[in-house]
């Protein structure tokens, strides 16, 4: 038997690493109930923050990328409805974290990033909502509530991003 | 969380907190924080409703005044779904779908309300009409 041998980087392994951790957190998150299916701490979003300031951005969108399709394997839900959702707004956040990162540094700290991010998440995932799921109504109801979640966990994330950046 | 030296007890862990936020973080912030405000204060306007409009896949089938006692009978793609109108409140009251969340959502009564019954294609959402100075007397 053949064996193949995949060549693999330093950049590589890094990149494992740090989707395994932000696996094991959107795990962990799983477990945790929700009052409302959407409101969630969005914990995995601190690797993807943590890694963008650390390794730039290739590196944060192969974890944050790689993040959702693992997590939603190891739930079972890859290509259902909240497999899509996560990777909508997942990719909306890493556009926006693209354009953000670029703000000046002096000025702006992770904790602005991790509230565009937040806010981005949860617009992705309204769009996918309103042009698939649900078309008509109904959602507009809930905006509010996920727009004070977002805000909320995105302060938090930030914060504890910045510590991490800073220790 | 935040285990920096000099941040040990809650007061001055809230300081350290607020010293993390640069410029630009308060000014997001802000802004942010007034964008949530804003739609606090445009979708859930506590309006009440005076409508219902009936949706039958992706148009409109038809839209009734809530202000009357009435049954309505609409064939989705599954069946015949029953709505019921009473007095400035709609709701699902029969549903050929299986899982029956529509049924179960009960009353609506607040505009922009909405029940939605996915298998059958039928959704309902209570519209209200904007009279901001209806109140208004001299």
């Amino acid at each position: 038997m053949k064996i193949t041998q995949i060549q693999t980087t330093e950049e590589d392994h890094r990149i494992a690493k740090l989707a395994a951790i932000a696996i094991v957190l959107h795990m962990v998150e799983a477990v945790i109930p929700s009052p409302l299916p959407g409101v969630k701490p969005g914990i995995a979003n601190i690797v993807t923050l943590y890694v963008l300031y650390q390794y730039g951005f290739a590196t944060a969108a192969w974890v944050s990328i790689l993040r959702v399709f693992a997590s939603s394997l190891l739930l079972g839900q890859f290509l259902s409805p909240t497999f899509v959702l996560s990777l909508s707004g997942a990719l909306l956040s890493l556009c926006v974290l693209w354009l953000a990162m670029h703000l000046p540094k002096r000025w702006f700290s992770p904790i602005s990033l991790s509230i565009f991010a937040a806010f981005a998440h949860i617009a992705g995932q309204l769009i996918v909502v309103h042009l698939w799921l649900i078309p008509n109504a109904g959602v507009s109801y809930l905006i509010p509530i996920f727009a004070v979640a977002a805000l909320f966990f995105g302060l938090i994330n930030g914060l504890i991003t910045q510590s991490l950046i800073e220790s | 969380m935040l285990n920096l030296p000099r941040c040990n007890n809650l007061i001055s862990q809230l300081k350290c907190l607020t010293q993390e936020l640069l410029a630009g973080d308060w000014l997001v912030l802000i802004v942010s924080t007034l964008c949530v405000i804003y739609l606090f204060q445009t979708l859930w306007t506590n309006e009440h409703a005076t409508k219902v409009q009936i949706r039958l896949g992706d148009q409109v089938y038809a839209t009734y005044s809530l202000n009357q006692q009435r049954e309505i009978y609409v064939h989705g793609k599954l069946g015949d779904a029953t709505i019921s109108i009473a007095q400035g409140k709609a709701r699902f009251a029969k549903s050929p779908c299986h899982t029956q969340y529509c049924v179960h959502q009960g009353w609506l009564t607040h505009a922009g309300q909405a029940a939605i019954c996915l298998p059958n294609q039928i959704s309902l959402e209570l519209l209200g009409e904007k009279k901001p100075y209806d109140t208004l007397n001299y």
